[in-house]
């Protein structure tokens, strides 16, 4: 360890970097898997089934009793489900337009993870500060990033040159323009108030005034819904719709391109999830307890920190998970309607009510 | 021509900000999500461990059966391998000198009985053919073999599959009408 100190600091950046890319990269791709496997048994058990509970690697008579438990659980399924991926053919139909086809699982999965780079998902272990890049225009980055995924939907519907994923990829270019307005200038209030677009300094705003989502109901809700849409889960999942489209935009792919779309659906939840517990939820802050609102000031509470955040999204990944069995799926139309006329203008007032309040009680 | 108007009350304001339909979703869920995990009712039946009880009557995989004194009662007459629409019945007959039944008095059993699992649409019509009461459809429903070759069963698979069935014994009868036919107490002159 002595070693780093004789590194210069733009080394030391460097090494930082690469270390917390590689961890975060590791815990976001576990967390994909898993969330797939809590998907699916929490559906089970909505739908009163039992879900995964077979896979069993050969080890597992050695443990007596956690052995079974484990398996009952489906812990090990995503292990198999992914070998399943990486051995199943990948099959390439004649009539696709192979550049788009081959490109758009890229251009899905690639925004969905770089989404995570700005989000702080800890204070500080020692002097590093838990985030990967600790930009000045985070909230802004994320937006611009984010939108870009819609062009791996719409290219993969185009590319396919197939009836099903060409009107999946419509209905997610509709859906893109009702939706991303709305959850743009749901957040905009906060910045009035936090006067920083960092999203470390939100997070600090929030430890010292409250949470946002006190604050800031209204627009917690308008971005909460939207980022339903966003991540195109129900009652917002018009481009995939299997009941009426066969899977909408991934209807052709197969193998490890379908693992991909999979990949990125579940990694834009994970962001979305991060994105709310940061923007309202005070991210890895927790209000009452001095030692867990500011920032750790040993490993241990720095290890709390990222628990914290951790449980908090895994909150709002059940959420996610919930909702798609309570609500039945939007009309391509209702959506557009509860995007332009609900949304957009009820957003708007938000900002020129938070404005004038603080434009009037804060001088 | 009357024309019923049903009288559609508009969504008050309530209903229209969508709440209503959330907290029932909620509440469904919930509901379903809690009766899985506390109380275990789960519609789920775990198959190769548990399997559903077929109802009496139930057409399964036509097997052959033995009577009480464990004799095959199959007589070799074919009527079965005639009459099965997918032909997938062959039996083998005895032949001149071939083998003699396992019962007295019957005259012949078969050399060979095969059914090809493959081909049988378990219609019942061997069943309802059989003179002898020597073929039955059971309660198998799942056959599986892992090539072409297992899935045709042979005579004495299928004789030990298909069990024991009691019924009238036509020709150990017969023989004891016979034997006393031999021995009527003829009255003495």
């Amino acid at each position: 360890m002595e070693a780093i100190n004789y590194l210069n600091p733009t080394a030391q950046m460097i090494l930082f970097s690469a270390l917390k890319i590689g961890v975060v990269f590791g815990v976001v791709m576990t967390a994909v898997a898993y969330a797939v496997l809590v998907e699916r048994k929490v559906s089970a058990w909505i739908q009163n089934r039992v879900g995964p509970n077979r896979t069993a690697p050969f080890f597992i008579n050695y443990l007596p009793v956690i052995g079974p438990l484990l398996v009952r659980l489906g812990i090990f399924q995503p292990a198999a489900d992914g070998l399943k991926f990486l051995l199943k053919e990948d099959f390439t139909p004649s009539y696709v337009r192979k550049v788009y086809f081959w490109l758009a699982p890229a251009i899905t999965v690639i925004p969905a993870l770089l989404t995570v780079a700005v989000i702080p998902f800890g204070s500080n272990l020692g002097s590093e500060k838990m985030v990967i890049a600790d930009l000045n225009v985070g909230i802004l980055y994320t937006f611009g990033i984010v939108s870009l995924g819609v062009y791996g939907i719409v290219l993969a519907g185009y590319g396919s040159n197939s009836k099903y994923p060409f009107l999946g990829s419509i209905r997610s270019t509709a859906q893109m323009i009702s939706y991303e307005i709305a959850m743009g200038m749901s957040v905009i209030p906060i910045f009035i108030l936090t006067e920083s677009l960092n999203l470390s300094d939100i997070i600090r705003y929030q430890a010292e005034n409250g949470w946002m989502i006190l604050k800031q109901p209204l627009a917690f809700v308008i971005f909460l819904i939207a980022s339903f849409a966003e991540t195109n889960r129900l009652p917002f999942d018009l481009p995939e719709s299997e009941s009426e489209l066969v899977g909408g935009y991934h209807t052709e792919y197969s193998s490890m391109k379908f693992a991909l779309f999979f990949l990125g659906e579940y990694a834009n939840m994970i962001a979305s999830a991060a994105m709310m517990v940061t923007l309202f939820l005070g991210g890895w802050t927790l209000p009452f307890i001095d030692a867990l609102n500011l920032p750790a000031s040993s490993l241990l509470l720095g290890l709390i920190h990222i628990g914290v955040f951790f449980a908090k999204m895994a909150f709002f990944m059940i959420v996610f998970i919930w909702v798609r069995w309570m609500l039945p799926r939007f009309r391509y139309d209702q959506l557009m309607d509860l995007g332009w006329r609900r949304f957009i203008p009820l957003a708007l007032a938000n900002i020129v009510v938070t404005a004038l309040v603080v434009a009037l009680f804060n001088n | 021509m009357s024309t019923k108007v049903v009288d559609r009350a508009p969504l008050t304001f309530y209903e229209r900000t969508y709440l209503p339909a959330i907290l029932g979703g909620l509440k469904v869920t919930a509901k379903h999500f809690a009766d899985t995990v506390f109380k275990g009712n789960s519609v789920t039946m775990q198959y190769p461990e548990e399997r559903w009880v077929v109802p009496e009557g139930y057409r399964g995989a036509p097997y052959l059966v033995k009577d009480q004194d464990g004799a095959t009662k199959c007589v070799s007459c074919q009527l079965c391998e005639f009459v099965c629409p997918p032909k997938a019945i062959r039996i083998t007959p005895p032949g001149a000198d071939g083998l003699t039944a396992d019962r007295k008095n019957a005259e012949k059993m078969p050399k060979e009985f095969e059914i090809n699992m493959l081909r049988c649409i378990f219609c019942g019509m061997c069943q309802e053919v059989c003179p002898e009461e020597a073929i039955f459809l059971q309660k198998d429903y799942s056959i599986t073999g892992e090539n072409r070759e297992s899935m045709i069963f042979n005579k004495e698979k299928l004789l030990k599959l298909g069990g024991t069935h009691a019924g009238i014994q036509k020709w150990k009868n017969k023989l004891e009408e016979a034997q006393a036919q031999e021995t009527f107490p003829v009255d003495a002159q």
